[in-house]
Order: structure tokens, then C-alpha cells, then sequence
């Protein structure tokens, strides 16, 4: 049967990982391949960098942390942050990723995800969703941001899911911009609304704070995996007690 | 020595260094001739079925790739490189394979709650005995990525199945010619231990024809 997916997300900047709330606050939280080596043997089903730098000029230093840890973690690893040509995406699977996941710049050039999916195959092209529940005209939209939550396109997040998998994309990462942070739990019903409209595994992300949550984003929010950063990062849970918890959810993992 | 096909369809580093990992030596290349001679092959790829003949026809390996599997040295093809084994596949049109084995490729036609592609790990069952699974159980999980998926007509070649919506073909093996649906350099411990089992393979083979 297939698994519900635990992904560990690791924001990596200047060639380390991270940690800190909302983007302030960084502390060092070690050397990315270490990080990544401690979640493998924990049982994390595939890894996530998020480059968190962003500069163009640092693009070499995230590469030879992918190379370094495609060397010798033997899972998926995705990296996102930053990715704004078919060079990039390129590069960083030459490097040894196995999907790359596009954000602002599939807003900005929605044929950028077509040519990337056209080239490189559907499989490896994620793309990072991030809505944001706002008023418009009286009712609720759920309008999805670009830079980290702070610009609004106009798009609606049901919407545009279905319109990056016409054009290639092969999964979807949703992260509630309503919900990341607060570790109350993945906004359900964003989550559930985007899975159910598209045929291409949605990943719940932004908001997990405990086992639980992510139990629900597989069930209540229909997801085919579920991605955290700080419960696992703060040592709160390790990936094997999550799936433990999911287990007795009811939900098949690997265990 | 693994020589590794390089089509520029996917991630071939990861292979290699899963090979060197549980001890193997792997080169990566796309020449004919060593691809003919080599010892043991292994054909990776991700990506298009049309797209990834058309890139080996244009590098001139099917013939080397058809050549080395008659000499019955360790061949193992992934993901894609399963894929191609066969005579026809249906990705974007209609696409002649390399016919090593005869069957077809097909989209998978799921219920709406089954997600394309099938992405993660899934477990599989034993259909036959074959080498490279001595230690492996039934169960076992490892890391499929995939739209499309073999109909040998050969049903004897089937080594593995998965269930996804129905049962589907995830490994054959055939003599020395083995092929999995998943990817064992992403499956860790598991693929790992597949791969060992294919550097361990003694090479029936005599003296390559060069």
C-alpha cells in the first residue's frame, strides 16, 4: 500500500541549516548533510532544502550542499527558493536533486513550469503553492502570495493548482500563509479543497505542530504528504513517533 | 566495473554514487563501444519515453544496449530504463522501445482518489525468486515515481508486482536482465541492498565481443 509521506523541511542559508521563527531570529542548526544523514536514519520518507538565501550569487554554495548530500543520503531530496530558470532547475538536478519546486517565478511566467515539465518530465517539477485566506468583494478568496506571504497575484489557490497541473507540474506543496508559523495545524480545508481538485499528489505544509496535524492533513485534508520544519527541527518529536501516531490514525506509512 | 548509460535523461550521479556506496565501482558513459563491452550495465532515466529513444537513438545505443543483453552479462534498467525494455510505449503518441522484451507500457487509468503520478513508497510482492532479492521480504517498501507502467506478455518475467489501484509489474528478471519500476538509489536501505546484490552478480558472460 502506499505510504503517507513525512517530509522534513530544512531552511538551509549560507551553506547551513537553520532554524528561527518567521525568517528572524536564524541560529545555526548544523551542517545540511548531517541534518539530512539524522533524518534518514529517523525514517523521513524524502527531504526538502529550502534556500532561504536567495541571492543569486550564493547559487553555487546550495548546489554543493545538494551534491554533498545526494552523495549520501539515499532518499528524495527537493530544493526550492530561488528557482527562476530552466538553468536552475538544470543545475540543481545535475547536482543530484530529484524534483525542483518553483514559487514565484511560476506566477510570474506560468510557461516557465510547461518548459521546465517539457524538458526535465512532470515528475520533477513541483510547484510551491501559498495561499492566504483575504476579503474580496465580501467573500472569502483564497489568494495566493509570492515572497514569502508579502505579495498578492490576484490568483485564487484552487484555480491556479489546477492550472500549474495542466501544465506539468507533477506535485504541489500548499502552504497556508494563514497557518505556517503557528504550529496550531495545516489549514484543512485550503489543503482539502486544492487535493480534491487536482489528480497530482498535493503536500500539506506551514502550520504543524504536533503528530496529530499531520495525521490530519492526510486524512481530513485528502493530502499524499505532509511537510514540517520545527517539530522535528526542536527535537519535540522524532519522524518515527510521528508515524506512530499516524499508524494508529489508521494511515499506512513506512515505518 | 558498472558502466552507467548516459542519455541525459536524469539523475545518473545518484546512481553511481549508490553503486560506490555498498561497494561497487561506476562509470558513467555514453560511447558505444565501452556501453557493448561493458561488464555490467545499468540503464537509469527519468523523464519521456519518446523523448529518451529518440536520445538514445541519436547517440547511436540501442544496437549496444540490444547487444549487451544478448551476451547475458548484469544488466539492470530503472524507472524509464524499465520502461524502454519493451517493444511499445503510449507516452505523448505512439513510441517503438528497444523490443528487448516483449509487452507494452500504458498510462495508469485510476479511480479519481488515486493520484498520477504514483509518487512514494509503496510495497511489493515477490512473484518469483531472483537474485537480487535474496535478502528482501515481501513488504518491503521502496520509492516509485511514475505515470506509466510494463505489461510484459511474458507473465514468467514478472519478479515483483505493486499494488496501485490494481495490481502492476514493479521488477522483472530474466537470466541476468533485471529491471525495477522503482528507484533502488532512492530506497535506501533496501535499494541499497538490491544494488549490492547486482555488483555481486557473477557475470555469466564470456569474453565481450569487441
Amino acid at each position: 500500500m502506499l505510504a503517507a509521506r513525512v517530509i522534513p523541511c530544512l531552511d538551509v542559508h549560507g551553506g547551513r541549516v537553520v532554524k528561527g521563527t518567521n525568517f528572524v531570529n536564524l541560529r545555526d542548526a548544523g551542517d545540511p548533510v548531517e541534518v539530512a544523514s539524522r533524518y534518514e536514519a529517523e525514517g523521513a520518507d524524502e527531504l526538502v532544502f529550502l534556500d532561504i538565501t536567495a541571492s543569486h550569487e550564493e547559487r553555487d554554495i546550495i548546489l554543493d550542499v545538494v551534491r554533498r548530500t545526494a552523495d549520501c543520503v539515499f532518499m528524495p531530496l527537493t530544493v526550492g527558493g530561488g528557482v527562476r530558470t530552466i538553468e536552475d532547475v538544470r543545475d540543481l538536478l545535475n547536482a543530484g536533486c530529484d524534483k525542483v519546486s518553483i514559487n514565484s517565478a511560476a506566477c510570474k511566467d506560468p510557461d516557465f513550469v510547461r518548459r521546465a515539465a517539457d524538458r526535465f518530465g512532470s515528475q520533477c517539477i513541483v510547484v510551491n503553492i501559498d495561499p492566504k485566506r483575504v476579503t474580496k468583494d465580501g467573500k472569502e478568496f483564497w489568494e495566493v502570495h509570492i515572497n514569502g506571504g508579502r505579495k498578492p497575484t490576484g490568483l485564487e489557490a484552487v484555480a491556479w493548482a489546477k492550472e500549474v497541473q495542466s501544465l506539468g507540474a507533477g506535485e504541489i506543496v500548499l502552504t497556508s500563509m494563514d497557518a505556517d508559523g503557528t504550529r496550531d495545524g495545516y489549514d484543512l480545508p485550503v489543503t482539502a479543497a486544492v487535493s480534491e481538485a487536482v489528480s497530482i499528489p498535493v503536500v500539506a505544509s506551514g502550520g504543524a505542530g504536533h503528530p496529530q496535524h499531520l495525521a490530519d492533513a492526510i486524512i481530513k485534508g485528502k493530502a499524499s504528504a505532509a511537510l514540517a520544519a520545527s517539530i522535528f527541527h526542536f527535537g519535540q518529536f522524532t519522524i518515527e513517533e510521528t508515524k506512530q501516531i499516524m499508524r494508529d490514525a489508521g494511515i499506512p506509512v513506512r515505518i | 566495473m558498472i558502466t552507467i548509460v548516459d542519455y541525459q535523461m536524469g539523475n545518473l550521479r545518484s546512481v553511481q554514487k549508490a553503486v560506490q556506496r555498498v561497494g561497487g565501482e561506476a562509470k558513467i558513459s555514453s560511447d558505444p563501444h565501452e556501453i557493448a563491452t561493458a561488464d555490467r550495465l545499468i540503464l537509469p532515466g527519468v523523464g519521456a519515453f519518446g523523448d529518451a529513444m529518440a536520445e538514445i537513438n541519436r547517440r547511436d545505443l540501442a544496437t549496444p544496449i540490444r547487444d549487451f543483453c544478448q551476451t547475458r552479462r548484469p544488466f539492470l534498467g530503472i524507472c524509464l530504463g524499465l520502461q524502454l525494455l519493451f517493444e511499445e510505449g503510449f507516452e505523448h503518441g505512439t513510441h517503438r522501445g528497444l523490443g528487448i522484451l516483449s509487452g507494452d507500457v500504458v498510462r495508469f487509468e485510476l479511480p479519481e482518489h488515486l493520484k498520477v503520478p504514483h509518487m512514494g513508497w509503496n510495497t511489493v510482492k515477490k512473484q518469483s525468486d531472483c537474485e537480487l532479492l535474496e535478502d528482501i521480504g515481501d513488504s518491503s517498501h521502496f520509492y516509485f515515481v511514475h505515470s506509466f507502467y510494463v505489461r510484459p506478455s511474458d507473465p514468467s518475467v514478472v519478479a515483483l508486482t505493486c499494488d496501485y489501484g490494481g495490481d502492476f509489474c514493479a521488477m522483472i528478471a530474466q537470466g541476468n536482465l533485471f529491471a525495477t519500476q522503482f528507484h533502488p538509489e532512492k530506497s535506501q536501505s533496501n535499494g541499497l541492498q538490491l544494488l549490492r546484490r547486482f555488483t555481486q552478480l557473477a557475470s555469466h558472460s564470456g569474453a565481450p565481443t569487441a
